[in-house]
């Protein structure tokens, strides 16, 4: 394998790992406030069909990112009402809203477009366009660092250079604000939290909001971004890759950017050589889509170092009598 | 004139359903105080202290902080009325700093920087004003109960509070731990705050408080100064009755040995050795009673010989029963009924029910693989129905309804159902746990008279409680507990409950007894 | 003391719920611009209008029947199986293997051995999250969901490198051979002289899931076993106290909810199919979790929540033909049920739970 082609399968893992990194700190959110979230998924999709449509009607991918972020933000609010405010079951909910997204997204695409689930294709505007960093060109040249800031570090959409800031911006939020140390804290013992006189509902809504807003960010790019439009079921799962990648990180935002390295490279490489031929070994592409799941069960059983969920995560807080 | 008093409660009620856990509850507590709130549990003392926390709101009355009514809607009404609460169970985020859960809640402004920086001073100075010292950088979880209980306090004090309630606080705290918080209690109160302290230890209200306000059922039944009091006057108020314990029960005539334990030793997951070398004996026919404040391996040892070891515990030493050695490790729940040892456990509603069961089942509960309870592969719930029928009939059970579920049963009807179907399997050893922990007064003495007539039908007992009074009128010989050792062994006919007191306090009395069993 | 009646708890919470979840359906259908009562119309007739759509009806149920059993006896051990669909797909997998090992003679001498081999690879499937869960304290929900991955990957392996016949490129293994063709409901009815729901896919697996559902009754209200898996599903410390080994009641339930779920590839691979494909189970899996909620997680209720399911999946395919309703409507409905029955459970609940104390304090 020779460099240009190392750089072209990094790059791709970074296109790939986008939406992944967006949805993993969208559930570190929800779940570090001990509000379970396996809608992830029904979120990015919902979030994918509305970016879409909008972009497609406006013109603007903007818009279509508010959509997206409202749509993603809607599916949230029913997961808060659900799980917070009528301490329903976590997981039965985020299940609902998996499906919910799956079936409303196709039952309002073919009603508006009529074109079995898809929305037509955007060009132009309705896209976001790949951003040209400075003196990407002019470094070219350059022995590795040129080839690595021209094509990996250069040329993604602004939807990729938001995911990456986020990392460091969560870990800031988490460990250096008051938001951050409440947060953490509602997730470990909200009666602590209500004791000290916090709402533990409050913060809880607050964190089920920002995970659909990154859901919503998510869902955007891979409609408006890293393809032209929506198409039925394109989440594909990622919304899964992104949880097995929380649980891999250990609910933390750096381990969260490289849990889903990881997995957007092994994706990558599975994209690139269908059969992976190590010499020894030819190793089928399906074995690298379902490493990624491999790998999560395998850290879960703690073989690995032991990932330990937030203590109070899916459990509804009731007031101690 | 005369200061306005820290708290004025007036007609203070509330209710939970039909439950009327505050009746017109009227208090007065003067500013730099200790003033003690004692009562049984359930008489409605940790209701009334969450109203004055914000926990709850109340359905009437009213409530006056330094003489000006005040409305406590939520916590944070109350931290800002001064009051601070230092709740049983610690309300701390285990895996942050103590520095962090001071400050949670109580930052100044968005950033934590600030706040940490505050904090970390702050601590300095409380721990050498009061000597509350704790290491502002250790993880809540790795901190020993005791300081766990410092970091409550801190938090308090760092919110400004003038008030501080503490609910049951020496619950969990071995006596060196008790008298710390106690000397650090007074200090507060030199400094002028006001202190309210919650427990149902009379030793405690007369070692430490200036006033005592007894419940009783929900209803404030005396407020007085502990001074012009005494234990047995508190103990009366609060009972409403004599405190008469006493049940008839002719002499003991112990036969042979039935349990024998030699050398038990455990040592928790967390590597803390919770049974430092029990040795006991019990014999047919006698009841053997096991008295200590909780906390002290008691619990371990039930669930060690009930065959169920707290998990990733390691064991040693030897357990007989009827001569023959039990194995130790593993879950032996099942062999040990099987081995005829019945367990009425500590905590019925954690433990010894399905709270979602019908009666029926529950009665079943443990032996459900008993051979009278199958028909072929499958389980003969006529058998199960017809049998619970009768323990409900036998043990005046009520409502007489097997198909209930077992949490809509009293206290004292969900531990009947728990005594009846471990008694009537007619164990050659019971294990007992707290037997009348929460359960109404008829209730007790009909506990009471089965277990008495067990050891008179020649069974073995082996009571735990943390009640004196429930050892000395039940046990025919007394073994005390203390920081996982027997500390001692006294005939309840010759022993006084200021001697078993210091025995339960770890100190060995003058006159050590000769040839007992204390190891 | 109880704060409801029983029937209120076990049927109307339940019937609210589904009537909630449908008002919103319709809302949805006019949001559109159909007509609810044409599409109720619809769906009435195409699933039960005529014995074809009875057929149909119940062929989804029988795959119903099997996975939301799966996921109710998952249930009373407090374990939330979300793992249906890997399960499931892996017993298409034990099928097709015992069918095209041995020259089978006779369907009726296939269908028990395949029904094994199905049971015995969707437990199979079961069981490592089984015991991650009682040994290693593994979420059981999510690495039954990573488990669903992962048989969705090992079967595209198998299906594209092993079990496809030479010259093929269809990734399906090959076709069953006749004599393992399980009878259809519609043979058996002529073989008694009527004429019912000729080329439909219903065959008698349907009897075999009835079976299987007075069989989970038998095992959770009637066996040692069923006492114990509900007892740890209720409290975890009792069960430590009774003497009864949380580790064993995990893999025990999760086996035989494993296993449920590996059955149902006797109805879908082997009776209809009669090959396995890629993504044979389709979605049923996880519409086991809204039947289980819907039943109450009671065979009783599965069954009756399966017909249900059965005829609406029935109903939505023609619903697409007929309108311009895609059949995702009925994963809508689906949603919904779930949501109601499962996640907005007190919302249900608590009015009623009012009403109730309110009537009892009345009558007092």
């Amino acid at each position: 394998m020779d460099f240009a082609t190392l750089i072209q399968i990094l790059d791709s893992a970074v296109r790939l790992m986008t939406p992944l990194l967006l949805a993993c700190l969208a559930g570190l959110y929800s779940e570090r406030a001990g509000v379970f979230d396996i809608g992830l998924e029904g979120k990015m999709l919902m979030a994918a069909f509305a970016s879409a449509s909008v972009a497609y009607a406006t013109g603007s991918a903007w818009l279509g990112l508010l959509a997206g972020i409202a749509g993603a933000a809607a599916l949230a609010g029913l997961h808060g009402l659900a799980s917070i405010s009528f301490r329903g079951n976590q997981l039965i909910s985020g299940v609902a809203i998996n499906f919910l997204a799956s079936g409303l997204t196709v039952l309002l695409g073919q009603k508006i477009f009529g074109l079995g689930g898809r929305t037509p294709s955007l060009s132009g505007a309705a896209r976001f366009g790949e951003i040209t960093l400075p003196f990407a060109e002019s470094l070219r040249p350059l022995p590795v660092i040129g080839p690595v800031y021209a094509e990996l570090v250069s040329g993604h959409t602004i939807l990729v250079y938001v995911a990456f800031a986020m990392v460091p911006l969560t870990w800031w939020m988490l460990y250096r604000t008051r938001f951050g140390l409440r947060l953490r804290a509602v997730g470990e013992s909200p009666a602590s939290v209500d004791t000290a006189g916090v709402s533990v509902i409050r913060l809880r809504f607050a964190a089920v909001m920002i995970c659909g807003v990154l859901c919503g960010i998510a869902g955007a790019y891979l409609a408006t971004g890293i393809s032209a439009g929506f198409v039925k079921e394109m989440t594909a799962g990622r919304g899964f890759i992104a949880l097995a990648a929380l649980i891999f990180a250990k609910w933390r935002p750096w381990g969260a950017l490289g849990a889903t390295f990881l997995f957007g490279l092994m994706e990558a490489v599975a994209n690139r050589f269908p059969n992976l031929d190590l010499g020894v070994v030819t190793v089928p592409s399906m074995l690298m889509n379902a490493l990624p799941y491999i790998l999560t069960v395998v850290i879960l059983a703690g073989f690995v170092g032991r990932a330990i969920p937030p203590r109070a995560g899916g459990e509804p807080y009731v007031k101690e009598r | 004139m005369t200061a306005a008093p820290a708290i004025e409660l007036r007609g203070i009620s509330k209710a939970f359903g039909p439950v009327q856990a505050n009746r017109a509850i009227d208090l007065v507590v003067p500013r730099g105080t200790i003033h003690g709130i004692i009562g049984e549990n359930g008489a409605g003392k940790s209701t009334l202290m969450s109203i004055l926390y914000g926990f709850y709101r109340p359905d009437a009355g009213q409530i006056l902080i330094d003489g000006k009514p005040v409305a406590i809607a939520d916590s944070q009404a109350a931290i800002r009325a001064g009051i601070g609460m230092v709740f049983q169970h610690f309300k701390l985020v285990p895996n942050f700093t103590v520095l962090e859960n001071v400050v949670l809640g109580a930052e100044d402004g968005r950033f934590l920087r600030r706040s940490l920086a505050r904090a970390r001073g702050e601590l300095k100075r409380l721990a050498a004003e009061y000597g509350l010292q704790v290491d502002p950088d250790a993880l809540v979880e790795d901190l020993s109960v005791g300081h766990q209980q410092r970091v409550e306090i801190l938090k308090a004090l760092y919110r400004r509070a003038d008030i501080l309630i503490l609910d049951e606080p020496t619950g969990v705290l071995t006596p060196a731990e008790a008298d710390h918080l106690f000397r650090i209690l007074r200090s507060l109160r030199d400094e002028g705050k006001t202190i309210i302290l919650i427990t149902h230890k009379l030793r405690e209200i007369m070692q430490i408080t200036e006033n005592v306000s007894v419940m009783r059922r929900g209803e404030m039944v005396a407020s007085v100064r502990t001074a012009g009091t005494g234990p047995a006057e508190l103990a009366e108020l609060m009972v409403g009755r004599k405190v008469l314990l006493r049940v008839e029960k002719p002499l003991a005539r112990p036969g042979a040995p039935v349990l024998e334990v030699q050398g038990l030793r455990m040592v928790d997951a967390e590597g803390v050795e919770r049974l430092r070398g029990i040795d006991l004996a019990i014999r047919a026919g006698e009841i053997l009673g096991i008295a200590g404040v909780a906390g002290n391996g008691q619990t371990q040892l039930l669930e060690i010989l009930g065959g169920y070891p707290p998990a990733g515990a390691t064991l040693s030493g030897e357990i007989r029963l009827g001569g023959r050695p039990l194995p130790l490790a593993g879950s032996q729940g099942r062999a040990r009924r099987r081995a005829g040892i019945g367990h009425v456990p500590e905590d019925r509603q954690a433990e010894g029910l399905i709270m979602d069961f019908t009666a029926w089942e529950n009665m079943a509960f443990g032996y459900q693989d008993a051979p009278q309870f199958q028909r072929g592969p499958l389980m003969d719930n006529a058998a199960l129905r017809a049998d619970a029928m009768g323990k409900i009939a036998r043990f005046d059970i009520r409502p007489p309804d097997p198909d209930l579920a077992a949490k809509s049963f009293s206290g004292g009807n969900q531990q009947k159902i728990v005594v009846a179907r471990e008694v009537e399997r007619d164990p050659d050893l019971l294990l007992v746990g707290q037997p009348t922990r929460g359960v109404d007064i008829g209730a007790i003495e009909f506990i009471h008279k089965r277990i008495v007539a067990l050891r008179d039908a020649g069974r073995a007992v082996l009571l735990v409680s943390v009640e004196l009074d429930e050892i000395m009128a039940l046990a025919d010989r007394i073994l005390v507990m203390f920081d996982g050792r027997i500390m001692g062994e006294r005939l309840p006919a010759e022993a006084t409950a200021a001697e078993l007191g210091s025995l339960m306090a770890g100190v060995e009395p003058a006159r050590a007894d000769a040839g007992g069993i204390a190891g | 003391m109880e704060r409801m009646p029983k029937w209120a708890d076990v049927i109307l919470t339940p019937l609210i719920s589904l009537v909630l979840a449908f008002a919103l359906s319709a809302l949805l259908i006019l949001a559109i611009g159909e007509s609810p009562a044409e599409a109720l119309k619809v769906v009435v007739q195409g699933a039960l209008g005529s014995s074809y759509g009875w057929g149909f009806t119940l062929y989804y149920a029988t795959n119903f029947i099997f996975t939301g059993l799966a996921v109710a006896v998952a249930y009373h051990a407090g374990l939330f199986n979300i793992g249906g669909e890997g399960q499931a797909a892996m017993g298409g997998l034990g099928v097709a293997l015992v069918v095209l090992a041995l020259p089978w003679p006779h369907w009726a001498l296939a269908l028990p051995a395949a029904a094994v081999g199905a049971a015995l690879m969707g437990a199979l499937w079961a069981l490592v999250p089984a015991w991650l869960q009682a040994r290693r304290g593994s979420h059981v929900v999510i690495t039954t969901i990573m488990f669903n991955f992962i048989a969705a990957a090992l079967l595209n392996y198998v299906l594209v490198n092993l079990l496809r016949p030479v010259g093929s490129m269809d990734p399906a293994s090959a076709s069953f051979p006749a004599a393992t063709h399980l009878p259809k409901l519609s043979e058996m009815a002529l073989a008694l002289g009527v004429e019912w729901g000729r080329n439909t896919p219903a065959n008698i697996s349907f009897f075999v899931a009835v079976a299987a559902c007075l069989l989970v009754w038998l095992l959770i209200w009637h066996t040692r076993r069923g006492y114990e898996i509900r007892a740890f599903g209720k409290s975890a410390t009792a069960v430590r106290y009774a003497g009864i080994s949380a580790l064993r009641i995990t893999v025990l339930a999760m086996l035989v909810s494993g296993a449920l779920a590996g059955l149902m590839a006797v109805n879908n691979v082997m009776g209809e199919a009669e090959r396995l494909v890629l993504n044979a189970v389709e979605g049923a899996g996880f519409i086991g979790i809204a039947v289980a909620l819907m039943g109450r997680n009671h065979p009783l209720g599965v069954l009756l929540a399966a017909l249900l399911f059965g005829f609406l999946y029935q109903g939505g395919g023609e619903l697409a033909l007929w309108t311009s309703i895609p059949r995702e409507l009925i994963v809508v409905i689906q949603a919904l049920v779930i949501l109601f029955t499962g996640a907005l459970d007190n919302m249900v609940r608590m009015p009623l739970e009012r009403l109730f104390m309110a009537l009892r304090r009345k009558g007092a």
